[in-house]
């Protein structure tokens, strides 16, 4: 009897390839079609962001977190900034907390938004590209008219924000809210009962709730293996105390969870959004401590204190005490958190930046082997990565 | 979900393994335990397996480099129970010239590109570790980018008139006050 040939192949894939979501490279080993090797190679998209952010002052590395992760812009943003906040046991006045829950959440929108869009080019489905960008297109609006930028805003302060949100913010985020479950609608009836999406996604990419732990997933992929741990519930930032609002689960950790919890996470964030418009409080939207927040400009004419203040905090920055903090936020992707070491000096001694997608992409060979080579790419969209989080 | 007090976890362990605590140090409501690097992996098996609640995921890994400080080198481990939430760092020191530590992939295999991370960026080498390779940087990077002696330089231009200029020198350091 002629033993069976068990030749296997080498296939290198990206890191130019449109189904890696970026520069990500897999050297895949196959028998025939199936996939019993895997090795993610990374890196290219390193940019040395924590090198960088050794050399400034805290306030100018508020430019650097929206380029991490470059989908979840103001979550990114709040991420780095309640971290210093933490470092100087600054709580920031009640209305600026509620406004960046509100924009944290339209940040998950519009991310989660990307992910079915960018699944969707992956298996094949490209016009939904189009429907989900026209939602995160006008989201995108709202940040632009907050802060003037669509995607890399600026906009949180240490201590606050750089300005109170615009009149007429709160109507047309309620505008907004009140198209999104119509669009969703829209989503699932054309994607949750459709065949080939379900036979996509369905039983594909499994990961156990005890891979997903011993790898230190988190986020969907860690909710859809069933394990019930969000940031927001679990150590609360920024309010989210105060709001209401599921944690979806799934049962199987396949790809069709992770959809379903990324669907169900939209509509979740729209009820958060909502109740932080109801009880969006009055009041400043910065701490009043001149030593970390600028003086209004109005000030600068009359004070020659303010002016002091203004001239020491653009030239020098100020002095976090010594010590090291670490502070997470519920990214669309999962836990990310910043790591900072100071030293007392205007400048972090250290910043380190615990990235959701690096230990997420960590169990993709557990996810693709013994599978087929075509379902490689739905288990990349399942993930959702993006490289600049990965490599930062 | 209440928040467990970290310190609990760090008296526990002071009674589980005794000398493996070196000190612990409490800032802004986190815990740091300072471990010898010879008990790290001992002490990081007791969290995830029998401390309460129990440290389950080990959430990051990574380094500070306190140069011109000896011992130079901060290994930091971030470890995190979900249910009921709480979070413990880990830390333990390594001497410039002898910077290794055993590896933690035996107990996480989320400690594989952690760990390879670290050694790329700060030449910590972490034995018994399966693939110790560099992660980020191209493999024929010399040197390792986070060390504090490894200077960050712009890349030379050509255009008149423009000097390069090191980010770093826009707003100068200023030292810690006091000192």
């Amino acid at each position: 009897m002629a033993a069976q040939s068990r030749e296997t192949l080498t296939l290198n894939m990206g890191p130019q390839h449109p189904a890696t979501h970026g520069v990500l490279r897999l050297v895949l080993e196959l028998e025939g079609e199936v996939i019993v090797g895997a090795r993610p190679v990374i890196g290219y998209l390193h940019t040395g962001i924590e090198k960088e952010m050794e050399t400034r002052t805290y306030h100018q590395n508020i430019v650097f977190p929206p380029r991490v992760e470059y989908l979840a812009t103001m979550i990114e943003e709040v991420a780095y900034v309640q971290t210093v906040e933490k470092l100087m046991e600054i709580t920031p006045p009640q209305r600026c907390q509620y406004i960046r829950v509100i924009l944290m959440e339209l940040s998950r929108i519009a991310s989660h938004l990307v992910y079915l869009g960018s699944a969707g080019i992956d298996m094949n489905i490209t016009s939904l590209w189009m429907y989900t960008f026209v939602p995160r297109e006008k989201i995108l609006d709202i940040f632009e008219m907050v802060s003037g930028q669509r995607m890399m805003h600026g906009y949180m302060r240490v201590g606050g924000l750089q300005w109170d949100v615009p009149e007429g913010f709160a109507a047309r985020v309620r505008a907004e809210m009140e198209e999104l479950p119509r669009r969703l609608d829209e989503f699932e009836a054309l994607l949750t009962d459709n065949l080939i999406w379900r036979k996509r996604l369905e039983g594909v990419a499994v990961l156990s709730a005890e891979d997903a732990l011993r790898y230190g997933c988190t986020g969907p992929i860690l909710r859809g293996s069933g394990v019930n741990y969000d940031v927001r519930k679990a150590f609360p930032y920024s309010s989210y105390e105060d709001f209401e609002f599921d944690v979806p689960l799934g049962t199987r950790g396949d790809a069709f969870d992770r959809y379903t919890v990324r669907m169900e996470e939209m509509r979740q964030s729209r009820r958060i959004i909502l109740q932080a418009l109801d009880r969006l409080p009055a009041g400043p939207v910065n701490v009043d401590d001149r030593k970390v927040t600028l003086p209004p400009r109005r000030e600068l004419v009359r004070s020659m204190e303010a002016v002091i203040h203004q001239f020491k905090l653009v030239s020098e920055g100020f002095h976090p005490p010594r010590g090291e903090v670490y502070a997470a936020v519920e990214s669309p992707r999962g836990e990310k958190g910043y790591y900072i070491v100071s030293d007392g000096g205007n400048r972090p001694l250290r910043v380190h930046i615990r990235t959701p997608s690096l230990c997420n992409l960590q169990a993709l060979p557990v996810m693709i082997l013994r599978g087929y080579m075509a379902d490689v790419v739905v288990a990349i969209a399942s993930i959702d990565i993006i490289l600049g989080d990965v490599d930062r | 979900m209440t928040a467990v007090n970290p310190a609990a976890v760090a008296a526990a362990l002071q009674a589980a393994l005794p000398g493996a605590l070196e000190q612990t140090v409490e800032f802004r409501g986190e815990t740091t335990v300072i471990v010898p690097r010879d008990r790290v992996l001992e002490v990081l098996a007791f969290l995830r397996d029998q401390a309460t609640p129990r440290l389950v995921a080990l959430t990051a890994v990574t380094a500070v480099d306190r140069l011109p400080e000896e011992p130079r080198f901060e290994v930091v481990y971030l470890l995190t129970s979900y249910d009921p939430p709480a979070r413990l760092r880990v830390k333990t020191r390594l001497p410039a010239e002898d910077p290794v530590v055993a590896s933690a992939t035996a107990l996480w295999p989320a400690a594989d590109w952690l760990e390879r991370e670290v050694y790329d960026l700060f030449g910590i080498r972490f034995g018994g570790h399966p693939d110790l390779t560099r992660i980020l940087m191209p493999d024929d990077w010399e040197g390792h980018p986070l060390r504090k002696d490894y200077p960050l330089v712009e890349e030379p231009v050509e255009f008149v008139g423009r000097v390069p200029k090191v980010p770093s020198e826009i707003i100068p350091k200023v030292p810690p006050k006091g000192q």
